[in-house]
């Protein structure tokens, strides 16, 4: 029987601010697991700590809510215990880029087959509104006693350099689009990011939901407003690397689409490359039986609790006395 | 002449980093094994790649060594340095080998030496009334306490080696000096030759050409010291054995426990002492199974090398929620970064061991060298309450068996262990029988199976009699679950409820009460000595085998003692110990820290204060004499209540 939108609900009451964009990358997770016919056991929900992390709670697949930043580590424990598992990590911008930025590059490095979804809203908002590493130079959002004096990361092109091979943004009021991306990640074989522009109604005054539709640049022409975001697909860009020697060239193409922001914000997918091998293939090399006989689920004793792993070989090569004549 | 088999030997190789003390201790080590006899090694070195002296004792002895004594017997010396370094460690009798080519080095020009050491060295000088110049005259005063210099001349050796292979460059075998000074070793005591060429051949393994050029050097020094020193009070034989014996360290005993444990991924980010042990779990990540495992298609342990401590907590516990036993290994610094990471796994009930391995702190403290002071850290770090166990293990094999028990605890109870191991177990290489596998049980408590969850509602926190939740995989068909570091229901969703919040907590610490009950104290204490002594030693840890060896010395002078050996100090077996200490009239605590952070929690939770402290803080493990000679004071009636240990260079 085909699953349903209900079957990945929660009884759990969603404690968002109203207009949040959470609500809208919650449907878009939900969406993509039904059209994808995931089986809710077979996928597990990541969180770290800040709004974002409430989400798994929402969501009727199994949910580890961890640690501020720490998402990364967790999920990355998990699916390499068990590789059939489809993970699914659900950062914010100051538990993912902040606090957890070292984990947020060492994993890139690591190329494991799961999507890291980054909730972008530029501030803090469970601890009200503190600047977040992604906010930009000099703003100034409402509850800041002051502009902000960082420069801001690009997410893109951290994600970049640190070997992500899937890397996409979308945005939490396109939910049809962030569905479609939400897909194309679990799909991709590596390890996908999607940066998700969030508006945070409470707290970023600045990047709102207006601000990113294009309220304040009505074309005096048409009287509409001018969207600052827009498809990577329909202006002619393509981001997947086919073939090996192609790969610098979308890497360096991407590298220069990531620096647009501002009055135009190019959303969809920046780079894919399918061609680096994952984590789980660089371990199926040095140990060919991991992929069938993963960590969870070797037995390690018998139905007497005798351990099933043999150290004979291993005592051996350090034995000094009493070898067999 | 001195039966070495009888009294034992206490040799020590002694150089600059990067030398070779590490394969010239190895060799002799395995040697003296090889050749029946029992050793027990403790290596000290500098926190450095190359230059910095390091040195490395092996004690040799006819019947099972636990600990290092304070004398030198035999100081073989690969540079002036290790001379002037040691030279007052030699017991009379003793001898030293050294470099002929250093006697005319000028104690004061070795570039190495730092203050601290210098204004040391000045006031032994000054004690001593001597004044050497050179590290020849250091040597004849020496030689004035019947120490004897045999000086072999490393260089024109080396001349004569490349001279018959051919090789032109001499720099090409200046690295086999440490072998030269083992041949010179050996050919001292007279020693077979047989089990040295199978121990260079067991060192240096696959390198033929290494192999053949370093037996070329073993025979050319043995040679030389049979041929020109004949005046040499010791004398080491083989002694036939059949007991199958293992040369092992204490990072492999806990990485081999870990394996037989079950123990199936493994986290760590590079730190000394500890990583020793996740580097010898990846040289063997393809696991040999037993035969009745043959339907497993293959068995194996994935090591993560993360990017840092944090990673490395909460990547064992993502792995130990699927069903995995996961641990990491780690030590002070590497712990301290955890601590968050533990407090989750705490109140998520995650089965998660940490193997901590002690050394000098606090910050980076004294990175290679020895300590004891993170008892009360392992037993208190984090925010919060949560219930966890702590064990520690006092020699090699009880590193082995304590490894693999740690993961019953963890996985029986749902609460991270932490099995504390130190520097001087780490780094100590040791004989010592074959480890048996087949006393080991695995116990994975209440783990369910997809079975179990069949067409039922799954509540991973479900409130129990003893707190105690039944288990599922994360992964397992036909049901979810939810793991939150918030407060939460049975369901793992968030709350805040204060009905809930009671409830659960409750749930959580009474786990531990449980534990208490059920983990028999065989499994948490050590006891040895006469049951009706009058004075009773407490400690935990390296000292055991100090303590051991001391108690066995006062016993043959008349005095009574026993020892109680914490094996788990979270939670303390703590009506045991009052028992064993409420018939005590002497009770002494001896521990490799200031604070006699043991004596401390038995304090707060028997109401029983120690009488003596022995401690030690120098970064050295404490040697069997130096705790001899601390307990005799005590049993005189001739200590004060607190004894500071300083053995060691």
């Amino acid at each position: 029987m085909a699953l349903k939108l209900a079957d990945y609900r929660t009884s759990v009451f969603v404690d968002w601010c109203p207009g949040c964009g959470d609500f809208g990358i919650l449907s878009a997770v939900q969406m993509a697991l039904v059209d994808m016919e995931l089986a809710p056991s077979g996928v597990a929900i990541f969180s770290g700590i800040g709004c974002h992390a409430k989400l798994p709670h929402f969501v009727n697949v199994y949910g580890v809510h961890t640690l501020h930043g720490r998402t990364l580590p967790f999920a990355v424990g998990a699916k390499l215990a068990r590789p059939d598992l489809e993970v699914i990590a659900v950062m914010g911008d100051g538990d993912g880029l902040g606090i957890g930025a070292g984990h947020f590059v060492n994993t890139g490095r690591r190329n494991i087959d799961m999507a890291v979804l980054i909730h972008d809203n530029g501030v803090y908002g469970l601890t009200k509104g503190q600047a977040s590493p992604t906010l930009k130079l000099g703003v100034r959002t409402k509850s800041l006693p002051k502009a902000n004096i960082n420069e801001g990361v690009n997410p893109i092109a951290l994600a970049l350099a640190s070997g992500y091979t899937f890397i996409a943004r979308s945005y939490a009021y396109d939910v049809h689009h962030l569905k479609d991306t939400i897909k194309k990640a679990i799909q991709h074989h590596g390890l996908a990011v999607i940066i998700i522009q969030q508006p945070c109604p409470t707290y970023n005054n600045i990047n709102t939901k207006d601000w990113y539709s294009g309220e304040d640049r009505v074309d005096p022409e048409t009287g509409k407003p001018t969207p600052r975001l827009y498809k990577l697909e329909d202006s002619g860009y393509d981001g997947v690397v086919r073939r090996p020697e192609e790969a610098f060239e979308k890497y360096a193409a991407a590298l220069a689409k990531a620096q647009e922001w501002g009055d135009r914000i190019p959303m969809g997918v920046f780079y894919q490359n399918e061609l680096v091998s994952t984590y789980e293939e660089r371990i199926s090399k040095r140990i060919p039986t991991y992929l069938q006989n993963p960590p969870s689920r070797q037995l390690i004793s018998d139905s007497e609790g005798k351990p099933l792993t043999s150290i004979k070989k291993m005592l051996e090569d350090l034995q000094v006395t009493g070898f067999e004549a | 002449m001195i039966n070495v088999v009888k009294e034992g030997l206490v040799w020590m190789a002694a150089g600059p980093q990067g030398s070779g003390v590490d394969s010239a201790a190895n060799i002799f080590g395995r040697a003296c094994c090889y050749g029946g006899l029992n050793v027990y090694g403790k290596r000290e070195y500098h926190s450095n790649i190359k230059g910095l002296h390091s040195y490395f004792h092996i004690r040799v002895l006819n019947r099972e060594v636990f600990a290092d004594v304070d004398r030198v017997d035999l100081l073989c010396s690969f540079d002036a340095e290790s001379v002037v370094r040691h030279i007052f460690e030699v017991a009379p009798g003793g001898g030293v080998i050294c470099d002929a080519d250093a006697l005319t080095t000028r104690i004061f020009d070795i570039p190495t030496w730092t203050q601290p050491f210098i204004e040391e060295f000045r006031n032994a000088l000054d004690s001593k009334g001597i004044k050497p110049e050179t590290v020849g005259d250091l040597l004849k005063e020496a030689g004035k306490d019947n120490v004897r210099t045999y000086a072999v001349p490393y260089m024109a050796i080396l001349q004569e080696i490349a001279a018959e292979m051919g090789e032109e460059k001499l720099s090409k075998l200046t690295r086999m000096i440490n072998v030269l000074a083992l041949g010179a070793s050996f050919g001292l005591v007279g020693y077979d030759k047989a089990p040295v060429e199978k121990a260079i051949r067991a060192v240096f393994g696959d390198k033929p050409k290494v192999i053949s050029m370093n037996l070329l050097a073993l025979n050319k020094a043995y040679e030389y010291a049979t041929r020109k020193f004949g005046d040499f009070g010791y004398k080491l034989d083989t002694v036939p054995t059949d007991e199958k014996r293992i040369f092992i360290q204490g990072t492999q005993a806990a990485a081999l426990g870990k394996l037989v444990g079950g123990c199936r991924l493994q986290t760590y980010y590079p730190i000394t002492p500890a990583a020793d042990e996740s580097e010898y779990l990846e040289e063997n990540e393809v696991l040999q199974l037993e035969q009745s495992a043959v339907k497993q298609s293959g068995g194996s342990i994935l090591i993560m090398q993360t990017e840092d401590e944090i990673a490395a907590i909460n990547m064992a516990s993502g792995a130990a929620l699927t069903g995995a036993r996961a641990a990491t290994a780690t030590s002070g610094p590497g712990f301290s970064l955890m601590v968050e990471g533990l407090s989750w796994a705490g109140n998520s009930e995650v089965p998660v061991v940490v193997t901590y391995y002690q050394r000098g702190a606090p910050a980076t403290g004294l990175p290679t060298r020895h300590g004891q002071s993170d008892l009360r850290f392992a037993i208190h770090a984090a925010h919060g309450e949560f219930p966890r166990i702590v064990m520690c293990s006092g020699d090699i094999e009880e590193c082995f068996y304590d490894a693999a028990r740690a993961f019953n605890y963890a996985e029986r109870y749902q609460m991270p262990v932490i099995h504390l191991i130190d520097k001087a177990l780490a780094n100590s290489n040791r004989s010592c029988r074959v480890f048996d596998p087949s006393l080991v049980r695995i116990e994975r408590g209440q783990l369910l199976t997809e079975a179990d969850v069949k067409g039922k509602e799954y509540r991973r926190y479900q409130m129990t009699e003893s707190g105690i939740s039944p288990r599922l995989p994360l992964g397992t068909p036909g049901t979810v679950f939810w793991n939150t570091g918030d407060e939460h229901d049975e369901l793992g969703h968030i709350s805040e409820e204060p009905v809930m919040r009671t409830r659960m907590y409750e749930k959580r610490m009474k786990k531990l009460e449980i534990a208490d009950r059920e983990i028999p104290v065989q499994e948490r204490v050590n006891f040895f000595g006469d049951q009706d002594a009058s004075a009773t030693v407490v400690s935990w840890g390296s000292p055991k085998g100090a303590i051991l060896e001391a108690m066995k010395r006062l016993r043959q002078e008349g005095y009574s003692m026993n020892f109680v050996q914490v094996r788990m100090p979270h939670p303390l077996p703590s009506e045991y110990i009052a028992e064993v200490l409420g018939k005590a009239k002497k009770k002494i605590a001896v521990e490799g820290n200031y604070t006699a952070q043991l004596a401390g929690i038995i304090a707060e939770k028997t109401r029983i204060a120690m009488d003596f402290f022995l401690l030690k803080w120098n970064g050295r493990p404490m040697s069997s004499d130096e705790v001899y000679e601390a307990l005799k004071l005590i049993m005189q009636d001739k200590s004060p209540k607190r004894q500071v240990l300083t053995h060691g260079t």
